[in-house]
């Protein structure tokens, strides 16, 4: 391609009718993108204007919005920091099985399975969340209460249900792996094999070798990846809609029955019956959503693009 | 890029017994089958413990991998040395990660099955909600409604995905508008699913005014969601198209357009086919737009510029959380639908691989 640019121009181009129109749609095509990431911004602001003076009633008793949306973010990060906490060291692994561990064979199918994981659509992870993982997790609940209730996390009371944020967490984290993975794993198969083969040559072992070559190279990699996972944790709805018991509340307790909500919850959940300044409400607190999962996003694709500049060869 | 120099290995030999001069040329190690010897035993002393406390499955198997994770790497320690029983150790770890997260999609497939496939009868697929209270009736509408939004969803995106793609590869280049379109469409394809029901919703409401239902905002919702999905793949395919095919063509006389209409997009067409289809499965199964702006509803309903337009998803949350008494049927219902739904967005993920494997020129790897 820069080859074509770096050609001496002819003297007078022709301007053909069919490539100023061509031309003109693949433009057009690229600010239509432009104009709906703008159009996504200007029109919650528009209709979540509204909510900044809105009365107590349209929020549930809260005397501002500020008091109205804090909770639900305060839920919003926590519920996503722990997914974050479990799906993180786990994806690294499964990337790392996938790009080194497994033989050549077997990965290409071991990297489809985790693909499935992603196809699972959100509200079927919410039904296996609410039927198979939420029962399973009480048991476990109980014993945390009884042998580690001295910390804030975990002093109980046990939910019976097990529909507690933890859970609601696990669900998350079992979405954000595979886009974890996905990148990790694509970054890792990237290390240069003269690197890896240099560490192997020197006798290390695989793990010396992961260590020494592979880390080095990923680890802008593994942070924007970390941050991507972290923006879909943020913005996920069904599953936690459907799993979490929440009361509202701001709380670390990890595993009781009352739980914070979080912003994409609340709306799914009070959108069907809300009307009038109430939408308003919901509206900013999704804008609220966008602007927190646009920066991070943001950032890590920042990041990203900031490694690859400076690991390239 | 700077290798870290190894210091932490020449420490470990030269703090071993006997310092670095007289280091064997070979050195002791485990015989081919100790792993499977250890797992075999890690699997019995689970059992036995398991057996005689009287534990569940899950508690059994999770002594047997400490157990594993464990034994090997002291045995290898004592044989091998440190650095391959840490060597052992990783290995072991990320292995059970691998299996850690294919749990919940082997209980989750398990789970569907058993409680869906029982569902499936032409009645299910034949036959909407309408005054059907208690046992009966079926998804019929639920799937129409996923088709057509998805449909329109499709032909909203595809188009101008496929011309952005056009034109960050083919004319963009170098330019600073393309530089960042590439960057917002990766930061698009993070927006919440929920926040473009919003959006859409928000739109909407300026036209229709409040309160509004329509298939199409779904539609529109969803194409947001699915545009930066096949601009990523068809700027991927784009790019993998080799320049000598463009310059054989502008050596031809052929016009810049005509050489990608003609050349560089049938190409690629397997790939951008893969990116759409994997697009499509992406969308299908989202629900927090179309809770928002396609609501639900119990009837058939094939406009969807007006009314509401119930969809497998939606169907899924409101058969779940909202079963009506008794509440079984409600429930068999969501399970049901859900297999449909899984099968769908599934064969449409392998079909979209196996077409990108099938019909794509070989490339260097």
């Amino acid at each position: 391609m820069t080859v074509t640019e770096a050609a001496p121009k002819p003297p007078a181009p022709v301007r053909r009718t069919g490539d100023v129109v061509f031309s003109g749609l693949a433009r057009a095509a690229g600010i239509t993108i432009l104009v709906a990431l703008a159009g996504v911004a200007v029109f919650l602001t528009i209709e979540g204007f509204p909510a900044v003076t809105a009365p107590a009633s349209a929020m549930g008793g809260k005397s501002g919005i500020v008091l109205y949306v804090w909770p639900l973010l305060f839920g919003t990060l926590l519920a996503a920091l722990l997914a974050m906490i479990i799906a993180t060291p786990l994806a690294i692994g499964v990337a790392l099985v996938i790009s080194h561990f497994a033989p050549r064979k077997l990965s290409r199918t071991l990297g489809y399975l985790i693909d499935l994981l992603a196809a699972v659509p959100s509200v079927v992870y919410g039904l296996w969340g609410i039927n198979f993982l939420a029962p399973r997790m009480v048991g476990l609940y109980e014993w945390l209460e009884e042998n580690l209730g001295f910390l804030p996390f975990f002093t109980g009371p046990a939910s019976s249900t097990g529909r507690t944020i933890l859970t609601a967490s696990l669900v998350l984290a079992v979405m954000a792996l595979p886009i974890i993975t996905a990148i990790t794993r694509e970054i890792f198969a990237q290390t240069p094999v003269l690197h890896q083969e240099a560490a192997l040559a020197l006798g290390a072992t695989r793990w010396e070798m992961i260590r020494m070559t592979v880390f080095p190279y990923g680890r802008s990699g593994m942070v924007s990846a970390t941050m991507l996972g972290l923006g879909r944790a943020l913005g996920e709805t069904m599953a936690v809609a459907m799993v979490l018991s929440a009361t509202g509340v701001i709380s670390f307790n990890l595993i009781s029955s009352t739980n914070p909500s979080t912003i994409a919850a609340n709306i799914a959940l009070q959108f069907g019956e809300a009307s009038g300044l109430k939408v308003n409400v919901l509206i900013f607190s999704g804008l609220v959503l966008f602007v927190v999962t646009f920066i991070v996003n943001f950032l890590g694709r920042a990041i990203a693009g900031r490694g690859y500049k400076g690991e390239s060869r | 890029m700077s290798t870290p120099t190894p210091t932490t290995e020449r420490e470990t030999l030269s703090s071993r017994p006997g310092g670095r001069h007289d280091l064997p040329l070979t050195h002791p190690t485990l015989p081919r089958f100790a792993p499977a010897l250890v797992g075999v035993m890690a699997v019995a002393a689970a059992l036995l413990v398991g057996l005689l406390l009287g534990w569940g499955l899950a508690l059994m198997t999770l002594l047997a991998v400490l157990v594993y994770a464990v034994a090997l790497p002291l045995w290898a320690r004592i044989v091998e040395g440190t650095r391959a029983a840490k060597d052992r150790l990783v290995t072991t770890l990320v292995w059970s990660a691998f299996v850690l997260a294919m749990l919940p999609l082997v209980t989750l497939m398990f789970e569907v099955i058993s409680k869906g496939a029982k569902m499936l009868t032409a009645q299910f697929f034949t036959y909407s909600m309408r005054n059907v209270i208690g046992e009966g009736g079926g998804i019929y509408h639920a799937i129409m409604g996923t088709l057509l939004i998805t449909l329109f969803a499709a032909l909203i995106s595809v188009p101008v995905g496929i011309m952005a793609a056009v034109y960050l590869v083919e004319y963009g280049q170098g330019k600073r508008m393309a530089r960042v379109i590439t960057f917002l469409v990766d930061v698009m394809t993070g927006i919440p699913s929920i926040v473009a029901g919003l959006f859409a919703y928000a739109l909407f409401v300026i036209f229709f005014g409040p309160g509004v239902r329509m298939g199409f905002g779904g539609s529109i919702a969803l194409s947001v969601l699915m545009i930066p999905i096949v601009v990523r793949s068809a700027e991927e395919m784009l790019k993998l198209v080799p320049d000598e095919l463009r310059e054989a063509s502008y050596a031809l006389g052929v016009p810049k357009w005509r050489t990608v209409v003609k050349v560089v997009l049938p190409t690629s067409l397997a790939g951008i086919v893969t990116g759409v289809m994997l697009a499509v499965a992406r969308v299908a199964g989202e629900t927090a737009p179309l809770l928002i702006i396609a609501g639900d509803t119990d009837s058939v309903n094939f406009n969807v510029f007006s009314e509401r337009m119930a969809t497998l998803p939606v169907f899924i949350y409101y058969s779940f959380t909202q079963p009506g008494v008794p509440p079984e049927f409600g429930e068999d219902r969501a399970w049901g639908a859900a297999l449909v739904l899984i099968v769908i967005v599934m064969s449409l993920n392998l079909v979209a691989r196996a077409v990108s494997k099938l019909f794509s020129p070989k490339t260097g790897r």
